[in-house]
């Protein structure tokens, strides 16, 4: 590891950072536009189509809304992205080049909220009664989905024996237990609900609330919400294999980690092609009893094992 | 013509945002553009994508003769899209008001309502009682070529 500070800069901004984190959401958005062309039998867009339509939406004028608050509608989307971004490094330094803090967990964890915050900042600044909507919506689906994804993580932390460092949680067992498995299980649904998309799309409902929050975005300020939906979509997948999978490995074992990505990448991409979307009380009905109730499970066995001293647990 | 306007005119021709207008159509049209969306002719390979909000647009499709009811929402739509953008006048009725022409609460074509808001707009014009697929797909064409 170097320490010059040019050299963070450099990590920062270009390898495991923004250009590269860019690069491969970029390549996600377009796999999954084109997995979910072929499940309903059409051929789907030319690989380069998520860069035209950032290039587009760049060139594109930027209209303020009349009853918006500009300076909150502007900046929120450079929230969001900077959040991104922060999680996306991070990930990336554990993974790429093993480098972590203790308490980087929850530092990560932190992040991964700001895009959602990002939005309802956004959708309440444009001063829209649909972008309301949408934001409250994002509001109520973090309520119901944070309690057992803080629920999975803790069940992550004493399964690692207790540490807070992500290079030791990637060592750790991971999903090699029944409270592991089950843990796993809980953060995938939560990973659907944090990436917006269907079954828990409620706050940006195309057909219903015309993408909701974002309802009043054009240009610039959509190209950076775009660009960090498809951050999202690099860091969450990456998010789970660093928690359970036992992260991207080193040397040859990368290639086996790339698997794991695009594996996690397409069961993403189907559970959202195969589902009808819920409405929002079902959706935080369906978190604060079935999806806890795992969540609690897979902790409590956790540390029942851990007291016990039985691995399997 | 700036670089950021010329980026943008680039970037329309490969990933066209279509946003749809229904002026008092009679809903032939608008299930023949959803037609377009299908497996059969799959306007997503040219990046083709039905957009919620004219905010979101690149291209308002208008179908429908322009009544007394929807004349200042479509003028609202237009003032909504972030320029360039393109304007399709759909079908019979978008490009002519069809058979309702001199029906008392049309009040005239797609054309003129736009023209009224920006003279220098972008119109193309795709006849038909609907339009074919293959026309909607012709047309699109001829439409980004313009810009």
């Amino acid at each position: 590891m170097a320490t010059d500070w040019y050299m963070y800069l450099l990590y920062f901004l270009i390898f495991p950072g923004f250009i590269f984190s860019l690069l491969v959401g970029l390549l996600a958005v377009w796999i999954d536009r084109k997995v979910t062309a072929r499940i309903q039998w059409r051929v789907g867009p030319p690989l380069l189509q998520p860069v035209y339509d950032l290039v587009k939406l760049i060139g594109k004028e930027v209209l303020l809304p009349v009853g918006a608050q500009p300076l909150v509608f502007l900046f929120a989307p450079l929230v969001g992205l900077a959040g991104a971004v922060l999680a996306a490094f991070l990930l990336g330094s554990v993974n790429f080049l093993q480098s972590s803090f203790v308490g980087d967990l929850i530092v990560l964890v932190y992040l991964l909220f700001l895009p959602s915050l990002a939005i309802i900042i956004g959708g309440s600044a444009s001063g829209n009664p649909i972008s309301a909507i949408g934001s409250s919506r994002e509001m109520k689906l973090i309520l119901a989905y944070e309690l057992p994804l803080a629920l999975a993580v803790i069940t992550v932390i004493i399964n690692a024996g207790f540490t807070l460092n992500l290079n030791n949680i990637v060592a750790g067992p991971g999903a090699a237990s029944v409270s592991g498995f089950l843990a796993l299980l809980v953060t995938l649904i939560c990973v659907q609900a944090k990436l917006a998309v269907v079954p828990f799309d409620i706050p940006e409902a195309e057909t219903e609330i015309m993408e909701g929050p974002l309802v009043e975005y054009s240009g610039l300020p959509l190209a950076i919400f775009k660009t960090m939906e498809a951050l999202l979509l690099y860091i969450l997948p990456l998010y789970v294999i660093t928690l359970f999978l036992g992260g991207l490995g080193e040397g040859w074992w990368m290639l086996l980690g790339v698997l794991k990505y695009v594996l996690l990448l397409v069961i993403i991409i189907l559970i959202k092609n195969t589902n009808p979307r819920l409405r929002i009380d079902q959706a935080v009905n369906f978190f604060w009893t079935k999806v806890t109730a795992l969540a609690l499970i897979a902790a409590g066995l956790a540390a029942l094992g851990e007291i016990y001293g039985v691995s399997w647990l | 013509m700036n670089w950021k306007e010329r980026l943008a005119r680039w970037g329309i021709k490969r990933s066209p945002w279509v946003y749809h207008v229904n002026t008092g159509a009679c809903n032939n049209c608008d299930i023949e553009i959803l037609d377009v969306l299908c497996p059969r002719f799959d306007a997503e390979r040219f990046g083709i994508k039905l957009v919620g909000t004219p905010r979101h647009a690149d291209v308002l499709l208008v179908s429908g003769p322009v009544t007394r009811h929807t004349e200042q929402p479509l003028r609202d739509a237009y003032e909504a899209t972030p320029k360039p953008c393109a304007v399709v006048a759909f079908g019979a009725c978008g490009c002519s008001s069809g058979i309702f022409k001199d029906g008392l609460n049309v009040n005239g074509t797609v054309d003129r309502v736009i023209r009224e808001e920006d003279p220098e707009a972008i119109i193309t014009y795709v006849p038909g009682c609907p339009p074919r697929p293959e026309a909607i797909i012709s047309a699109a064409v001829k439409t980004l070529e313009a810009l």
